[in-house]
């Protein structure tokens, strides 16, 4: 019991920490921050339920106040930008990411891994992304995806990096890897 | 760890928090309802009025909060002039900047603790069925606690990748940083457990 509140908190911590790491210009000069990638860890390592609650607490954590978020922003005016929608998917999307994870025990983990992690952190995300974006900016959801189709791949290089980090967390606690315990 | 609420103090902070929100879902509602460029001018210049209200440093600060949304309005306003139709870019850029503005000054109005009070009532349906909500509680604790510890960990770990190479780091230290979380996690666990346990 301990042991998931204090998993679960942890997680939250580290979508936060990732939000401090620099962020990485892809070549085409489209910026993307870790903090996906932390998300996609938390359904990868700590499996569904755990991962959703983990992705969750960040936000109640953004939404009461703190900047969590990658350039220190935070508040509830984020709850009401365009990019909204993104946030709301995280929570579902880390729960679908781990689902995948908990399911799927053919293969090798950092391929599973890493095909939840698309399947999570991209598509669910972007779909509500997408929705959010459609609704605040007043346009059709064929127009939003255009919009945020830029962002695509640097979200797949995270989500190759997730199978690999989530191998390699394997490796190293097999016993906290929860998603697989 | 510094929470967003101004310390400029306005008359807005002694407001209670369940009120402000409940406010600001309605005022929100409604600029999502209304379309005319005239209501949302308006609107737009009553909540600058209201940040103006509290002193020019505050209005300032309010506005620099804004200054993260110009790709979504510079991207608004070129697809709509394309589209020939810049009048209903304008509404909707404005009204995506009140609406942020708005959600921004319940942020900057209330502390930490009022809306930690918010989410302990909205979490009371939740007691009522018989779940214990001391973990959510306990569970934000230490996310403001060991979110600093994390992002310093993270920041020695790129600091130590600096001393041996060139280059810097970027996905190298996540799995580092990810065992050093999980192994925290696991001693907060022991210990928690050592003090009596959390239910």
């Amino acid at each position: 019991m301990e042991r998931n509140l204090t998993l679960i908190a942890l997680f939250a911590a580290l979508i936060a920490a990732l939000g401090l790491i620099p962020k990485f210009t892809l070549g085409f000069g489209v910026p993307i921050t870790a903090q996906t990638l932390g998300v996609m860890l938390c359904g990868t390592v700590l499996g569904a339920r755990r991962g959703g609650l983990a992705a969750l607490l960040f936000l109640v954590l953004v939404a009461v106040g703190l900047p969590l978020l990658a350039g220190g922003r935070g508040g509830l005016g984020v709850f009401t930008s365009a990019s909204a929608g993104f946030l709301f998917g995280w929570p579902v999307g880390a729960f679908v990411t781990g689902l995948f994870v908990e399911k799927v025990r053919a293969g090798s983990l950092a391929v599973t891994s890493g095909i939840a992690s698309i399947l999570g952190g991209i598509i669910v995300v972007y779909g509500f992304g997408i929705v959010g974006m459609a609704f605040v900016l007043d346009k059709t959801l064929v127009e939003a995806t255009l919009l945020v189709t830029a962002f695509i791949p640097g979200d797949l290089i995270k989500a190759i990096v997730a199978g690999v980090v989530t191998a390699a967390l394997f490796k190293a606690r097999p016993n906290s890897v929860l998603s697989r315990a | 760890m510094i929470s967003l609420t101004s310390p400029i103090e306005t008359r807005a902070h002694a407001w209670p928090a369940g009120v402000k929100l409940l406010g600001l879902c309605l005022a929100t509602m409604v600029l999502f309802s209304q379309n005319g460029i005239v209501f949302h001018a308006c609107a737009f210049l009553c909540i600058a009025a209201t940040y103006a209200s509290a002193g020019l440093v505050f209005l300032r600060y309010g506005a620099a909060r804004l200054w993260g949304l110009w790709p979504f309005v510079v991207m608004v306003l070129i697809w709509h002039a394309v589209t020939q139709d810049f009048v209903a870019g304008l509404v909707i850029s404005i009204r995506l900047l009140s609406a942020v503005a708005l959600a921004n000054l319940v942020t900057l109005t209330t502390k930490l603790s009022a809306m930690i009070d918010v989410v302990r009532f909205l979490a009371t349906p939740l007691r009522r069925i018989g779940l214990k909500t001391q973990q959510l509680e306990l569970g934000i604790a230490l996310v403001v606690r060991f979110t600093p510890v994390l992002a310093h960990k993270g920041s020695q770990l790129s600091d130590a990748w600096r001393a041996r190479s060139p280059k810097r780091a970027k996905w190298n230290i996540v799995v580092p940083l990810a065992v050093l979380a999980i192994d925290d996690a696991e001693y907060l666990a022991e210990a928690l457990k050592a003090r009596g346990g959390v239910d």
